[in-house]
């Protein structure tokens, strides 16, 4: 007995924090964790719009996104913990050895 | 307004919060804390749509092992500490580009789900058995895709952060 617009503006608030730590953090890992935030925020949006449709497709997709985030911080840490041991610091500001 | 909007509603705020001290937090440590609240509230509103066995997978892969992992890579790569440190020289546009996204979104989100004449929808209880008949039924290719993405992302995970000594 919740209203969908207001799922949704929650949804966007994750989503606009998930998009400032992108931009402005230069920590790798917090990188990482602002966009777990924005995967959050679809979850909500897929599990709200399920539940208001009352369809289940919506529940699947979120445990998809759910198993896709976990594969992606794994992949991701690994990728940040190689950076730190081969230049020892992991800001991605300072990795543009591939920079034109 | 029902009860169920009132608890949402707390936890929106609660949650909403957190996720700003997510990006703001000067320590590390402090973030990954923060992010734990964040996603224990989503795994709330979860449990307020209805939405149990996708609450729990939350709890347990979120809250369970991305965080650990996330205070794994925080402890292994010996995070500094201080705002100068952790954020770049774009911190102010990319707070105009981030209030700028939220304020898009809802507007476009006013403009097609009025608030003022939302209708509140009933609870849908998708519970544990029919997201699992769902799951693997009409789910099952999509699903088969996300184990072999699990198994190529734990090989890549193992082949990246080995030591090479051959």
């Amino acid at each position: 007995m919740i209203r969908l617009p207001l799922v949704l503006f929650f949804s966007t608030l994750l989503f606009s924090a998930g998009v400032y730590g992108v931009l402005a953090r230069r920590n790798a890992v917090m990188v990482l964790m602002a966009i777990e935030l924005m995967l959050n925020a679809v979850n909500v949006n897929l599990v709200a719009f399920s539940a208001s449709l009352g369809k289940l497709g919506g529940q699947v997709f979120a445990l998809f996104v759910i198993a896709v985030a976990a594969a992606e911080v794994g992949i991701g840490l690994a990728i940040v913990i190689l950076l730190f041991r081969t230049r020892e610091s992991i800001n991605v500001d300072e990795v543009n050895l591939l920079r034109w | 307004m029902s009860a169920q909007e009132y608890a949402f509603i707390v936890m929106a705020v609660i949650g909403g919060l957190s996720a700003i001290a997510v990006v703001t937090a000067r320590n590390v440590v402090h973030a990954a804390l923060y992010l734990v609240v964040t996603l224990l509230t989503v795994g709330g509103v979860y449990l307020l749509l209805g939405a149990e066995f996708v609450a729990w997978v939350q709890i347990l892969i979120y809250v369970g092992a991305i965080v650990i992992l996330f205070l794994f890579g925080l402890m292994l790569t010996k995070a500094p500490i201080g705002r100068d440190t952790l954020d770049n020289q774009q911190r102010w546009l990319g707070a105009i580009v981030a209030v700028g996204v939220f304020a898009g979104l809802v507007f476009l989100i006013q403009a097609a789900f009025p608030v003022q004449d939302a209708v509140a929808f009933q609870t849908f209880q998708g519970d544990t058995g029919s997201v699992g008949d769902a799951l693997f039924s009409s789910y099952v290719l999509p699903f088969e895709a996300v184990s072999f993405l699990l198994l190529a992302a734990l090989i890549g995970a193992i082949v990246l952060a080995r030591k090479d000594d051959a």
